[in-house]
């Protein structure tokens, strides 16, 4: 029997899908950290958030798709806007450690609001992309994940340039580089904090919606945030690019893990692949060497 | 208002109990936990059984975590792997239960041990992250390593027997589970009366300070690792005769979440946290089952609300003590103590 490469191919394909919803989703993580320090552990959570909101806006209230999305967004980035205030600035200089169980119990405290508010029954989202097949070459790809994909790849581009040239952004990432140096300037700090947590809190209900859409929605889908986070310790804790690369490689990783050795391994690839790089390179492949050595 | 208690020798200032009144204290706690299950029914020796091996395994994780400053996510994970030593052994080996115990904790440790390497290169965030994978991974055993574990269908485990007494339900086995944790509580409250456990304190509170005093941080940071998973080898045996059937989905990376949050809100790096922290978080979802059960019929909706309304609760409060009180309840026990003794005066 010859080896199918089609099949390799569509399989890689659609890896690569998904890992462009990984990075956009690792691209909210790695705002917050950049710009606080804090790892963020109910990133996948607030992900859900966004998808049950606008799963909310479509089904209960009727309101057209787009509308839905941009409510959506809007309710992720108050919920950003308040957590950070009234939950994560009083946190500040404390051990990383507290911080980082605050956003553990934020992430149950989401998960039990939406089983209250929705129960913990799977759900769909009304579709709203094409459902046009699409071929690369040969190659088919599901077209939600093509377009998922497209999207992601969009949106990280606009905060790329967001980055380099908007005010903020470059307040952002000064904050990022010193926050000392930044004050000095005359960079409203704690402003900063709460625009990274809006910006990573709507990236991360954006990529909420997509990931719904392509999946279906259950209340257990926060699970999608442990994946981020070998992809944030792949790449790097505070590098752009390296949640752009590591989020491909991942979803590019578990495809291949899923495909030719079954469902299970998927998250035995990832988190052995974790282990690997913390053992050998634990600042990730673009990170800032910080980490002290003993 | 009591005065200072004047010690006359150090044997007697470094005493696990420094003074008569504790010591009082102490043999009537213990004299209430033998006559416990007496003045209990069956769903209070249940609770109490299921508390006291949550307290081991948090005490093993304030061993590491409170005092030695790693953070684990794995402890339910080195829980399972005790809880399997101990199905096997007692299926095809049919040991009894005070070997078997043992053997879960020095299995679980020699685990423990093997994903405690990653702390020798990162510690702190990346430290929890790793063990999130060791977690994963010993899960992924469970699941699929069908000839030993039996897959996802788990294995029934046969009651513990002594004296030809099988232990079958929570009164009998109150009088297994309750002796070794306060075996346990007491080891670990000795622990750091020695040379041990003052390495693990001096490298939580500056690793590099307590690498120039000549601790070996390679040495000290894995037996902290070893320690701890031994606790949770042991809290996990016990469980499995407890609830007698052990399934990989029984140890997920929730439990590990609940026993770091059992320690948060009991307080990090006191025993006696570990202890309160243990209880509390065992007993608030009974409470809320409670609370249910009185609303219920007004209000018949509530039973559906419980599990998510549970969920909500465990976030908040360990969010709620983190913001609060991040001593902890144990720090709210000292300040009481505190007010009594210094009675009248106030501080």
């Amino acid at each position: 029997m010859t080896f199918d490469w089609l099949l390799l191919a569509e399989v890689s394909l659609a890896g690569l899908g998904t890992g462009g919803l990984y990075a956009l989703t690792a691209l909210a993580f790695v705002i917050i950290y950049k710009a606080t320090r804090v790892v963020n552990l109910a990133i996948g959570e607030i992900l859900m958030l966004g998808a049950y909101a606008f799963f909310g806006f479509t089904a209960t209230l009727a309101l057209p798709w787009w509308a839905a999305a941009l409510g959506a967004l809007a309710v992720a980035g108050v919920f950003g806007a308040v957590t950070e205030r009234l939950v994560i600035r009083p946190m500040l200089g404390e051990s990383p450690i507290a911080v980082f169980m605050v956003t553990v119990g934020l992430g149950s405290i989401l998960v039990g609001l939406v089983e209250i508010l929705w129960t913990a029954d799977p759900r769909r989202l009304p579709e709203f992309m094409p459902a046009t097949p699409v071929f690369i070459g040969e190659a088919f790809l599901a077209p939600k994940i093509a377009y998922g994909f497209l999207v992601a790849a969009a949106v990280i581009t606009v905060f790329m340039v967001l980055f380099r040239t908007w005010r903020g952004g470059v307040a952002l990432r000064a904050t990022a580089g010193d926050r000392a140096a930044a004050y000095s300037v005359g960079i409203n700090v704690p402003g900063v904090f709460s625009l990274a947590w809006v910006i990573a809190c709507v990236v991360a209900a954006g990529a909420g919606i997509l990931v719904g859409a392509i999946g279906g929605i259950s209340s257990t889908m926060g699970v999608f945030g442990l994946s981020v986070l070998v992809v944030v310790i792949v790449g790097g804790l505070d590098s752009v690019p390296g949640a752009l690369v590591g989020g491909l490689l991942i979803g590019l990783i578990e495809a291949l893990a899923g495909f030719y050795l079954g469902g299970e391994y998927k998250l035995l690839a990832t988190f052995s692949l974790l282990v690997a790089v913390l053992m050998v390179r634990p600042y990730g492949l673009f990170g800032t060497r910080e980490i002290e050595r003993l | 208002m009591r005065i200072a208690s004047a010690k006359e020798s150090y044997a007697a200032d470094e005493a696990l109990f420094d003074s008569a009144v504790q010591r009082r204290w102490f043999a009537a706690l213990l004299a209430a936990l033998v006559l416990f299950p007496f003045a209990a029914d069956q769903y209070w020796a249940f609770l109490a059984c299921l508390a006291a091996i949550n307290v081991i395994a948090a005490t093993g994780l304030n061993i590491l975590t409170g005092y030695t400053g790693l953070v684990s996510l794995g402890q339910a994970a080195f829980m399972g792997v005790g809880a399997y030593t101990v199905a096997l052994l007692e299926n095809r080996l049919g040991t009894p239960f005070f070997v078997n115990l043992p053997l879960a904790g020095l299995a679980a440790a020699a685990a423990g041990t093997v994903f405690g390497l990653p702390s020798l290169r990162v510690k702190g965030l990346y430290l929890a992250i790793a063990t999130i994978a060791a977690s994963f991974i010993l899960h992924f055993v469970f699941a699929n390593w069908d000839s030993v574990t039996n897959g996802v269908r788990g294995i029934t485990v046969p009651p513990a027997t002594l004296a030809g007494i099988a232990l079958d339900t929570p009164f009998k086995l109150y009088w297994v589970i309750m002796p070794v944790a306060v075996l346990m509580l007491l080891g670990a409250a000795n622990l750091f009366r020695t040379r041990v456990g003052r390495a693990f304190i001096a490298i939580r509170d500056r690793d590099i300070s307590a690498e120039v005093l000549g601790i070996p941080l390679l040495r000290w940071k894995l037996t902290s690792f070893a320690l701890a998973s031994f606790y949770a080898g042991v809290a996990g045996g016990l469980w499995a005769y407890f609830f007698r059937v052990v399934t990989p989905e029984s140890f997920p990376l929730i439990l590990s979440i609940f026993f770091l949050a059992a320690i948060i809100v009991g307080g990090m790096g006191t025993i006696l946290g570990g202890i309160l922290g243990a209880v509390f978080m065992t007993l608030v979802p009974e409470v809320l089952k409670l609370l249910v059960g009185a609303v219920a019929p007004v209000w018949p909706d509530a039973v559906v609300l419980l599990s998510p309304v549970r969920t909500v609760v465990f976030g908040a409060l360990i969010v709620g003590f983190l913001i609060f009180e991040p001593q902890g309840l144990a720090e709210m026990w000292r300040r009481t103590r505190r007010a009594f003794h210094l009675w009248p005066f106030r501080t």
